[in-house]
């Protein structure tokens, strides 16, 4: 046991601070000591999160700078979104709906990143980052002329608009081109989202301490050496980014199932978001699982609790992301850093180790 | 008739994207870098251009100039500090990131400085259109941007071929290492890439916002993501190849809106982007690069 | 034709680039268990040599043929499959994996279980880990690293990387070990404990190898045969010996 636990103590602390995080905030939305514009970011807090581990598995540990994330949050959103909105009353209670909007929401978004994930993923550094910021768009462009209505004689689709749909007088259109899907039942809550997040992070933290999470590592280190020893490089980078993708998918189905009315705009399914995710993964460190909860969470809230630094957070979050790549990666920084770690007492340079 | 109109505003649109993108072939053939806040730099301009003529009401030839000039210094700037140190690490990564945070801090810079607000952008451009028959009209500024277009294009080929500075660019990004050998100041002439890149971006801004006269903090973001789609079509690092790419794209994308659907233009330029990187990822002109194992 | 202690037969191989011809008719024939010098000035092209035999390189002539069977053309992954594994000249490392994680790496095909059973932490998942863990130990302890085994591998000593490298090259259980340069960069000192090691896992796991060498101590120490490269064609082969004393080779190398 005492094994058991040491093997997997990183995996462990960082589901104890989640569930210690989740206890404390549903105490303080018990007893009344949280404000209802707070109350409404909890959801919207756990996509975030979602979204920031889902894209260091492609950022951190395979090593490619993806800018089209919120395109797959996108797929999950609308595929959830509408798979509902189809199935309210059919399927009953709505708990079990919900897990099935989930698994579609997964699914759709994972098979979408499997197949942009074939041809990108030949494509190398800059490239593979400005196609996939390309797909994103793309995906939400095309959600914004997608018509598709419910009649007598089935489902209707158009790509011009409403009234091409050719509906019956009591038709019913389900996604409305640029109005997109109104009506979606309100499934997400705070513990859904609370939920997504432990079974997220334990579907990456697990695989990358696998023999596939190892050798998606490696080619993320030495793609020569990686096929030297036999990894299979396309494979893995597939699984790599599809089983990351899929998880953007559950994070926009989460997103969806909290919105009255889901529109595919340039703030939540466009480049901006994917860039503000991006954000996350790089001020929690690239590579650290830990690191893109910790940051998601303070970067969402901490505008919020400081209203007044609403009108400059983005501000600076751009100049704390130049000076966090500076910082970190920088030659000249590292040496800084280097010759400031040889200073200090052993104890110290044990503690700074163990961090990283 | 209508299909020749569509065509020529095409062709006005791409020359924009071909100057654009002349700035960001030149930065990433030389410091293989891809520059994510070039497209932000034209905006940059933009603003210069719109604060000195239509805030202060001082002479057009004035803001363009000063818009150069701003544009120039803070392209420099922005490779001393935010990209140079990063160009020895070991990933490519790193750089792109600070580039996007670069692009960011400009943008919302802007957007604290002027607001969120559309901008209403008085054209620069004083020649008056030109009819050709009843409905046929080619406007000023799309004579101007594809004459400007044509001499830069002209002016930068004869410049990297004809001059030291020039041939130093071409050395730099054949080989850093060869060409510091030979005496190159590597630093000095990656500089200059982004000076000239930077100036040409003031350019493309002033006739951007004189064909398409709204102006907002996020104006230069879009034409520059487009522009770097020029730039890969022709053929990345080939001077020809970006005022090649970019007259194709700015065609495609008008005729798609025309055509086909306006929503749907911009996917259909990615698209294009997208075919092309899997059919021929060097481009229209480019070269071929292995990895030496 | 081939004779039946022979693993790898390589028959009029050739690549060309840009009108150079790097490798121009090869013809290599290694006997199992031998451990086989290619040497040659700079340039001669012996890793190209390598990278073709690896599948980085497609050959434009020429077969290869390991354990009788015909591999040419293969994909690298599938070469490695069929028994041939290699370390590179300038060192490629996992960097930011752990040792032990970089021979788990080489242990990729040889082990298995689904990525289901991995994220819901099965029975399988643990035992085969165990095994893994347990065969990566092992490997380590031939090369001594297994102190190191939780550091990252770019946090080991130069030397010690080479070996591991090694280390990692075994783990995919090949029958042929294929060591570029395998002492470059390592004091006499060094050099002279790889050569003992290199022999040591030659009678230990029944390899044959096959390895490239500038240090011409290290060759005639351990090499039974040579094949000497020049400008892409051979230029002398046989016992090393012999092949030591050819003039030819001599001014090849004086030469240089």
């Amino acid at each position: 046991m005492k094994n058991y636990f040491s093997k997997n103590k990183d995996t462990l602390i960082t589901l104890g601070i989640v569930a210690f995080a989740y206890v404390i905030i549903e105490i303080m939305v018990k007893q009344g000591a949280i404000s209802s514009l707070f109350k409404g970011l909890l959801v919207p807090l756990c996509a975030y999160v979602i979204l920031a581990v889902s894209l260091n598995l492609t950022v951190g540990i395979l090593g490619e700078l993806s800018l089209g994330h919120a395109g797959f949050m996108c797929i999950g959103a609308f595929t959830s979104a509408f798979f509902s909105k189809l199935t309210v009353g059919v399927i009953n209670p709505d708990w079990l709906r919900f897990v099935f909007a989930i698994l579609i929401g997964f699914v759709f978004a994972g098979l979408f990143g499997f197949l942009i994930g074939m041809p990108v993923l030949r494509l190398k550094g800059d490239y593979l980052a400005i196609v996939t910021l390309a797909f994103g768009e793309i995906i939400k462009n095309l959600m914004n002329v997608l018509y598709v209505g419910r009649d007598s004689k089935g489902l209707h689709v158009s790509i011009k608009d409403a009234v091409s749909l050719g509906l019956e007088d009591d038709g019913q259109i389900l996604i409305n081109g640029a109005q997109g899907i109104t009506g979606t039942p309100k499934d997400s809550t705070f513990t859904a989202g609370f939920i997504l997040i432990m079974i997220s992070l334990i579907i990456i933290l697990n695989f990358i301490k696998s023999r596939e999470g190892r050798a998606v590592m490696a080619i993320r280190d030495n793609v020569i050496a990686a096929e030297s020893v036999g990894i299979n490089v396309t494979r893995y980078k597939l699984l790599a980014f599809s089983l990351s993708a899929a998880l953007a998918g559950v994070a926009g189905v989460l997103y969806s199932h909290n919105l009255n009315s889901l529109m595919a705009t340039t703030k939540n399914f466009g480049y901006n978001m994917s860039i503000m995710i991006l954000v996350f993964v790089v001020l929690g460190g690239i590579g650290s699982i830990r690191g893109s909860v910790i940051s998601a969470v303070i970067l969402t809230l901490l505008p919020e609790l400081l209203r007044g630094l609403s009108t400059y957070r983005m501000l600076i979050y751009a100049i704390v992301l130049i000076a966090m790549m500076l910082f970190n990666w920088a030659p000249s920084a590292r040496a800084f850093r280097a010759r400031i770690i040889a200073k200090l007492p052993f104890g110290a340079k044990k503690a700074l180790n163990e961090e990283v | 008739m209508a299909f020749l109109s569509y065509l020529i505003n095409g062709i006005s649109l791409g020359a924009v994207y071909a100057i654009i993108a002349l700035g960001y072939t030149m930065v990433y053939g030389i410091a293989k870098m891809l520059n994510f806040a070039h497209g932000d730099v034209i905006m940059v301009g933009c603003y210069t251009v719109f604060s000195v003529v239509s805030m202060m009401h001082l002479p057009v030839w004035l803001g363009i100039l000063l818009s150069i000039v701003v544009c120039t210094v803070l392209g420099v700037t922005i490779e001393a500090v935010a990209y140079r140190p990063l160009r020895q690490a070991s990933s490519s990564l790193t750089v792109l990131i600070t580039a996007i945070g670069v692009s960011y801090l400009l943008q919302n810079l802007a957007l604290l400085i002027f607001g969120a607000n559309t901008k209403a952008f008085t054209s620069v451009v004083p020649i008056k259109a030109v009819k050709i028959g009843d409905k046929l009209t080619i406007t000023g500024e799309t004579i101007v941007t594809v004459l400007a277009c044509i001499i830069i294009m002209i002016v930068l080929t004869l410049f990297v071929n004809r001059t030291k500075a020039g041939r130093a660019m071409l050395a730099v990004s054949e080989d850093k290492g060869a060409a510091q050998l030979m005496g190159i100041n590597v630093n000095r002439t990656i500089s200059l890439t982004f000076a000239i890149g930077s100036a040409l971006a003031a350019v493309a801004g002033v006739l951007l916002c004189s064909a398409y006269p709204s102006l907002t903090p996020y104006t230069g973001s879009m034409p520059g993501i487009k522009a770097f789609v020029a730039a890969v079509f022709g053929g990345i690092g080939s001077i020809p190849g970006a005022f090649i790419g970019g007259i194709i794209l700015g065609i495609i994308e008008n005729l798609s809106k025309a055509y086909i659907s306006s929503q749907l233009a911009d996917a259909i330029v990615f698209m294009v982007l997208i075919i092309v990187l899997m059919v021929k990822p060097t481009g229209i002109l480019g070269k071929k690069i292995q990895e030496k194992v | 034709m081939a004779l039946i202690n022979t693993l790898l037969e390589v028959d009029h191989l050739s690549i060309s680039f840009g009108g150079l011809r790097a490798v121009d008719d090869l013809n290599l024939s290694i006997k199992k268990g031998e451990l086989y010098g290619l040497i040659g000035p700079n340039g001669a092209g012996k890793t190209t040599a390598f990278n073709l035999l690896t599948g980085v390189y497609k050959p434009n002539e020429g077969i290869i043929r390991l354990d009788g069977r015909n591999i040419t053309g293969l994909r690298t992954i599938d070469i490695n499959k069929a028994g041939i594994a290699r370390t590179f000249q300038n060192i490629r490392l996992f960097k930011d994996l752990t040792v032990l994680d970089n021979v788990k790496v080489g242990l990729h095909n040889l082990y298995h279980y689904s990525t289901l059973a991995a994220i819901l932490r099965l029975p399988s998942y643990r035992k085969v880990e165990r095994q893994m863990d347990e065969r990566a130990y092992e490997l380590l302890e031939v090369f001594g690293l297994k102190e190191s085994a939780l550091l990252k591998a770019s946090q080991l000593p130069y030397g010690k990387q080479r070996k591991l490298e090694i280390a990692r090259a075994l783990a995919t259980n090949p029958k042929l070990l294929l060591l570029d340069e395998p002492a470059a960069g390592m004091n006499p000192q060094e050099t002279k404990e790889l050569m003992e090691t290199i022999t040591f896992i030659r009678d230990k796991f029944h390899l044959t190898v096959l390895l490239i060498e500038h240090d011409m101590k290290l060759v005639a120490g351990i090499c039974e045969r040579l094949t000497v490269l020049n400008f892409g064609r051979v230029l002398a082969e046989g016992p090393t010996s012999e092949v030591l004393k050819n003039p030819e080779v001599i001014t090849a190398y004086l030469g240089e």
